[in-house]
């Protein structure tokens, strides 16, 4: 079982019990609706390309921004109007790995998409949310090799 | 301009332009089609009445690669509260690919009354039309389908190898990396991937988005595509032509575009695409 930050623990177990698309569609949606785009005391337009998420057609983009214990902050911008699916990600990874414990955030693997959104997901949609996981992951092991 | 008429296409008649659809919102003889790639977007919101065909969840067979049989078909326009009489408008995001896809296994089925939408949701967001979230209740109906029929616009790998053997035109819609071999597989999708880079011999790589308008997500007219196909590409109204893309659902758009927009007879979807030719032994590639 993977050492995941409690709190992204505490979410895949509750998409463990959902049983229907509509009520993972529902559940996501009501995520995506809590996200707040990046501050422009972090980022203004337009967003630096070395920001930007692989893969993602939804034009994701990340930040960090170090907190006083040595854990990072994760903002997050999507340009896609109808980048749904992104917000909710973005919220997610958010919500459960700002704050956490590095060593932590660095082991958590993109397939966790999969747990979210469903086995079904096409491939397109899949590999641009799983770009953003990988790029917060990247951000915590570039911070952990920090000296 | 109107999005549809006055384009030049050979059957205008299959397109319907969001004004159209706005004007028809209640029109109960009409059964509004909304196929997506982000399986979250029809829940956030559709167009009014709108119900959701999902590619995978509803068109796809339960276990072995292939589409719904004609029992999932009826179950399907059932569920959908659709008759044989029923309108069906498809739209979707992502330029209409998915809603393609649909429209193309729905027509295997022979439902000839189907239409797209011109411009998708992108389009009908963009000029602020009403949406909600409220997911629509039909009465179910009593659907009697005919046996799924793949001869006339569906292609298997025997048959594509016959057609690249006789030289016959073939149409791969990937990206240029993926056409040329650069870019194998889809990272962390190795059950998505092909284990050979490249593209099937004597293929021409029109890009599917190049026959869509980005300001606005329609079609370009006529002449516009047979710019690209006709004097580009080389391609004539009366070729037997193959599509082909990854799994298929890209290259739906442009047999789309082939057979309505500019009336070419004889046009193939082939859904094996390259995650299958890619991976099938002794099969001849090109690459570059």
């Amino acid at each position: 079982m993977p050492d995941y930050p409690p709190k992204l623990q505490e979410l895949l177990d509750d998409f463990s019990f959902i049983t229907t698309r509509e009520e993972r569609a529902d559940y996501l949606i009501d995520i995506a609706e809590r996200f707040q785009p990046v501050p422009d005391r972090i980022a203004t337009r337009p967003y630096p390309p070395e920001c930007k998420v692989n893969f993602c057609e939804s034009e994701a983009y990340v930040w960090v921004e170090p907190l006083p214990d040595g854990a990072l902050k994760f903002y997050f911008a999507v340009e896609n109007p109808q980048g749904v699916s992104a917000k909710a990600m973005a919220v997610i990874l958010d919500e459960t790995l700002s704050g956490a414990p590095l060593s932590q955030v660095a082991q958590v693997p993109p397939e966790i998409v999969l747990q979210i959104f469903g086995r079904e997901i096409s491939m397109g949609k899949g590999q641009g949310l799983m770009g953003m996981v990988s790029a917060v992951q990247n951000a915590a092991k570039q911070h952990l090799a920090k000296p | 301009m109107s999005t549809v008429t006055g384009r030049g296409y050979a059957h205008p008649e299959m397109l319907v332009s969001t004004d159209w659809v706005a004007a028809h919102l209640n029109d109960p003889t009409i059964r509004f089609v909304e196929s997506n790639e982000d399986p979250v977007l029809y829940a956030s919101q559709h167009i009014p009445g709108a119900v959701e065909v999902d590619w995978t969840t509803d068109l796809n067979h339960p276990l072995r690669r292939d589409y719904l049989g004609k029992t999932g078909f009826e179950a399907l326009m059932s569920r959908i509260g659709a008759t044989p009489d029923t309108l069906l408008v498809f739209y979707g995001d992502k330029n209409n690919w998915w809603a393609t896809y649909a429209f193309w296994v729905f027509q295997l089925f022979g439902h000839r009354h189907a239409r797209i939408m011109n411009g998708g949701r992108f389009k009908w967001e963009k000029e602020g039309r009403p949406m909600t979230r409220e997911r629509p209740e039909y009465p179910r109906t009593a659907y009697v389908a005919p046996e799924r029929d793949d001869e006339a616009i569906r292609a298997f790998r025997e048959q594509v190898l016959q057609h690249v053997q006789s030289h016959r035109p073939l149409v791969d819609v990937r990206s240029p990396d993926e056409y040329t071999g650069r870019r194998l597989h889809m990272e962390n999708y190795p059950n998505e991937g092909a284990l050979r880079g490249g593209h099937i011999p004597g293929a021409k790589n029109v890009p599917w988005a190049r026959a869509v308008d980005p300001e606005n997500g329609t079609f370009r007219s006529a002449d516009e595509l047979r710019a690209i196909y006709e004097q580009e590409q080389g391609l004539q109204p009366g070729d037997d032509v193959i599509v082909y893309c990854r799994i298929g659902e890209r290259s739906s758009h442009t047999w789309f575009v082939l057979k309505y927009l500019l009336g070419y007879e004889h046009v193939r979807n082939y859904d094996g695409s390259w995650t299958e030719w890619g991976n099938l032994v002794n099969v001849p590639i090109e690459r570059e």
